[in-house]
């Protein structure tokens, strides 16, 4: 063994051994948390990267693409199939956490003050483990003691300013013991008297105490709720506790829905209309986009090609530079330029014309093209003075010798070999403009916006701000429906991917 | 699995440096037993100095340890929705008022029990902070808009709408009034016309906003939309959905409009552009008081928190005394909601001037069915500006309204 390959395997062993801690710790903190198949799932990636890295030779491609694939199933393929998973739930505003969480709020926001009832000050008390309030009438300063099962009975108490802090065969618990023991207290409710009618008492901050009458109860056994109208409110598996009369109890919690939100995403008329025509301008964009930033790329390329005029390095130079400037900071600008009142285009360029670049649902979709073709046509000017200079200059003369000339030359000869090299780089743009989310929303946030749908988008949405909007605007937030959305987007972008990869060969085959 | 020698050795060598490594990272056993837990706090990043002294007395008067993280403000509400369910959220989180109708039907907010302190706040706070007939916020502050003068072009307040725009043309100015709009209108700067007409979004009742009772589209709404559309474009072009708050500001801070209706956040720039300012109340179209909204701040308590006696202690006993709500005060410039607090803060006329206006302030409705009303409200106001037939539009947005309350 030579010293370098000794000294690589040190290095090795203690990378891994790095790794391994990490993982065997996060693995221990998950395990506490009470996630088994995280801590099986984190055990054997690691056991597998051990595998990978100590087999000599064995693995040697894996070697390679290990970290690769482990960012991949992290931060892909996790994400996509949690979205899928989230867009066969009813996760969104009103359906937020589990079914016993939303009982918890609802019973504690079902409480009442008793009316006109005061406030008792309170020492809360233990006697055996089991807690009770030692409370002061503030009327008749008398101290009173109860537990949630026995009411309040009169005693002798100690009283320090006017609050009873102790009493005989009970312990006075001290500040730091009332909060260590904070979810028996929030959940002690002792009654006032024999007649439930009188409510109980509750203290929510360990010195004060409130009589509060619950205007909900929980049949545990029955899994309903009757508010005190006597209605009754039971599951029905819709996620929250539904009324006969169809009335719900909110907070609900989350449950899977099976395929009702791709159901409703392409049946319910108020969103399948937006859904389509969304779709249809995405399409039409993203198409408008790559060709019209490719054409014009390609014709600056071709121009500057031959270009018989002085300082063509510095025209070169001056075409890059839409590109070189910050996206954010020129979508920002254009979309100050084109205001209708105050904007320089308005004002300067059209001498104080009215035209409503972003308020007319036309205009703005040409609008929104013409600043992505000032934002993307310095890339493709640079791909294909790239991909010109690499077509061979004997195929152009031999084409010249057979007589072929300017428009035939360029057709038959340079546009196919120009393709078969930027078909890659246009798909990717096609995909990329397919989600070009920062422009739509910087520029004017998807609008002017639609007022015949109950949707909140616009008419220069596409699909990408349109899930934004359905999943993170307004006061419904609808993350199912929203990740329904973000499936359907995927499965139109990989489909589109893989038939124009396909297409892409036959192009290959020109060069060959 | 055939393993090579090398490889036992390197598994050896990693077993021993994983022990290692692992010694030195198990999680220490928390400090002694005396400590009462630690209370978890998101606040607006921006404010969290001003609260840090109140923390560090709460934890050495008790010795529950106040953990305050700054949060974005833009992001607070989402993060605190999404993480409350698993546990991880705070115990505690700053917010505003118009947050509740979201929290509760999430069901991440747990009531609040003021006590008798509750007759301590502004009346309007605790209209704010009471949801459904319970209570559940602790409020700190009161913002509400008013009209911004500059004092050297105008030097009296105005009594009526058409006094001001008079007043402002008299001093020379083609556009005397602005006020923040947009493509989809801005219905906040808008409200305190619409009620000046008779027309709330919804009517009230003891326990807060009915959303059964949608008062929008009722005449006052009706007068209101054909007076918005006589100050719009194809009227006297008052209204303006192109003046957006960047627009309105600066001509305010050049002087070409001596009236701004904004709220306390744009006065600090004003100032330092060097205006005389003097805050007026909105002057009103008609003879009634034009009435805006009033935006109540303050902390909620999650409804996960395991420590839920600590948060109310803190919340109420400590973040609800005067000193804290002028700490409060001072880092953020609006009206505390505390009245002591509010009546030392007023010796500030701008704060005075704000506090007189907000008199007259209503909660801003926090209720579900407002998100609805949201979403077309702005639309149609805008389209009414941009010379929309002020009736029937006005006619259709209560209905679009209704439709989507259902």
């Amino acid at each position: 063994m030579t010293r370098s390959s000794l000294l690589a395997l040190v290095v090795k062993i203690v990378l891994l051994a790095f790794i391994d801690a990490v993982a065997v710790y996060a693995a221990f903190f998950v395990l506490l948390q009470g996630n088994l198949v995280a801590t099986v799932a984190i055990l054997v990636v690691t056991a597998l990267i051990n595998v990978v890295y100590l087999a000599r030779r064995r693995f040697l491609p894996a070697k390679y693409l290990t970290p690769g694939l482990l960012f991949l199933a992290v931060f892909q393929i996790f994400v996509l199939l949690y979205t899928g998973y989230v867009g066969f739930t009813n996760y969104g505003t009103g359906h937020n956490g589990s079914k016993e969480q939303a009982v918890s709020s609802l019973l504690a926001s079902s409480l009442v003050r008793v009316e006109d009832s005061p406030t008792y000050p309170v020492t809360v008390v233990d006697r055996l483990g089991q807690l009770g309030l030692l409370i002061t009438d503030p009327e008749d300063d008398t101290a009173y003691v109860g537990t949630a099962d026995e009411p309040l009975t009169e005693v002798d108490a100690e009283f320090e300013n006017g609050k009873a802090v102790s009493t005989a065969g009970w312990t006075s618990l001290t500040f730091q013991q009332v909060i260590a023991r904070t979810a028996e207290i929030t959940e002690l409710a002792v009654p006032f008297s024999d007649d439930p009618n009188d409510g109980a008492l509750r203290t929510p901050d360990g010195s004060s105490a409130y009589r509060y009458l619950s205007t909900l109860e929980y049949d545990e056994s029955a899994g309903t709720m009757t508010d005190d109208r006597g209605v009754v409110y039971s599951d029905i598996g819709t996620g929250a506790f539904v009324a006969e009369n169809g009335e719900e109890l909110r907070p609900g919690w989350q449950i899977t829905v099976g395929g009702d939100n791709f159901v409703r995403a392409l049946t319910e008329s108020s969103i399948r209309g937006p859904l389509l025509y969304v779709t249809a301008w995405t399409f039409a964009f993203a198409i408008g986009s790559v060709v019209l930033c490719f054409a014009l790329g390609l014709l600056l390329a071709l121009t500057f090609e031959h270009a018989r005029m002085r300082g063509v390095r510095y025209y070169r130079l001056l075409m890059i530079l839409p590109y070189a400037f910050p996206a954010f900071l020129s979508i920002l600008v254009w979309g100050g330029m084109m205001n209708e009142s105050f904007g320089f285009l308005n004002q300067v360029v059209f001498g104080g014309a009215d035209i409503p670049w972003l308020s007319d649902p036309t205009l703005a979709k040409v609008s929104v093209l013409l600043v992505n073709l000032w934002l993307g046509f310095p890339y493709m000017f640079l791909i294909c003075t790239g991909a010109l200079q690499a077509i061979p200059g004997e195929l152009t003369e031999a084409a010249r010798v057979d007589g072929a000339r300017g428009w035939n030359l360029f057709r038959h000869i340079k546009l196919p070999l120009l393709l078969s090299t930027t078909a890659p780089v246009l798909i990717a743009s096609f995909a990329f403009n397919f989600n070009n989310f920062n422009l739509v929303y910087l520029l004017n946030n998807g609008g002017p916006r639609d007022t015949t749908t109950s949707l909140p988008v616009g008419h220069t949405d596409l699909l990408i701000s349109m899930v934004y909007k359905v999943a993170f605007t307004g006061q419904n937030r609808d993350y199912g429906l929203a990740s329904a959305f973000s499936i359907l987007i995927f499965v139109i972008v990989a489909g589109i991917a893989i038939f124009s990869f396909s297409r892409t060969r036959a192009l290959e085959d020109i060069q060959r | 699995m055939k393993v090579t020698r090398t490889g036992l050795l390197g598994l050896g060598a990693i077993a021993v440096t994983a022990a290692f490594v692992l010694s030195g990272c198990t999680p220490g056993t928390d400090g002694g037993a005396g400590t009462g837990g630690t209370l978890t706090v998101w606040v607006d990043a921006e404010r969290l100095d001003a609260l840090q002294g109140a923390a560090d007395d709460y934890s050495e008067q008790t010795g529950v340890e106040v953990e305050l993280v700054g949060k974005d403000n833009a992001t607070i509400k989402d993060d605190f929705i999404q993480q409350a369910p698993t546990g991880e959220g705070p115990d505690i989180v700053m917010g505003a008022h118009d947050w509740l109708g979201e929290l509760t039907t999430n069901g991440v907010v747990a009531p609040l029990e003021l006590g008798d302190s509750a007759g301590d706040y502004l009346d309007v706070a605790i209209q704010a902070a009471t949801y459904d007939g319970t209570i559940y916020m602790l409020p700190y502050a009161v913002e509400n808009i008013a009209v911004l003068r500059n004092a050297d072009l105008v030097p009296e307040a105005a009594a009526s709408f058409d006094d001001m725009i008079a007043a402002g043309k008299a001093a020379g100015l083609a556009q005397p009034f602005v006020v923040e709009q947009g493509a989809e209108g801005n219905p906040y700067h808008l409200y305190p016309f619409q009620t000046a007409f008779g027309a709330p979004v919804f009517g009230s009742t003891d326990a807060g906003y009915d959303a059964t009772d949608l008062q929008l589209g009722n005449e006052g709404g009706t007068e209101f939309a054909a007076w918005l559309g006589s100050q719009g474009k194809n009227g006297t072009g008052v209204f303006n959905t192109d003046i957006d708050g960047a627009i309105a500001k600066q001509a305010f801070l050049d002087g070409t409009a001596a009236f701004w209706l904004t709220g306390p956040w744009n006065v600090g720039s004003a100032l330092d552009a060097g205006i005389n300012v003097a805050i007026d109340p909105i002057p009103s179209p008609t003879s009634d008081a034009a009435q805006p909204f009033a935006g109540v701040k303050g902390f909620f308590l999650s409804a996960e928190s395991e420590n839920k006696v600590a948060a109310t202690d803190f919340l109420v006993n400590y973040l609800g005394s005067e000193d804290v709500q002028l700490a409060l005060f001072e880092a953020g410039n609006i009206l505390p909601a505390l009245s002591a607090a509010a009546d030392t803060a007023s010796s500030d006329p701008i704060i005075a001037g704000f506090s007189t206006v907000g008199a007259d302030a209503v909660p801003m409705p926090a209720i579900p069915a407002m998100g609805s009303v949201w979403q077309y409200w702005g639309i149609a106001e805008a389209a009414i500006i941009n010379g929309e037939d002020p009736a029937a539009t006005w006619a259709k947005l209560a209905a679009d309204v209704s439709a989507a309350i259902g």
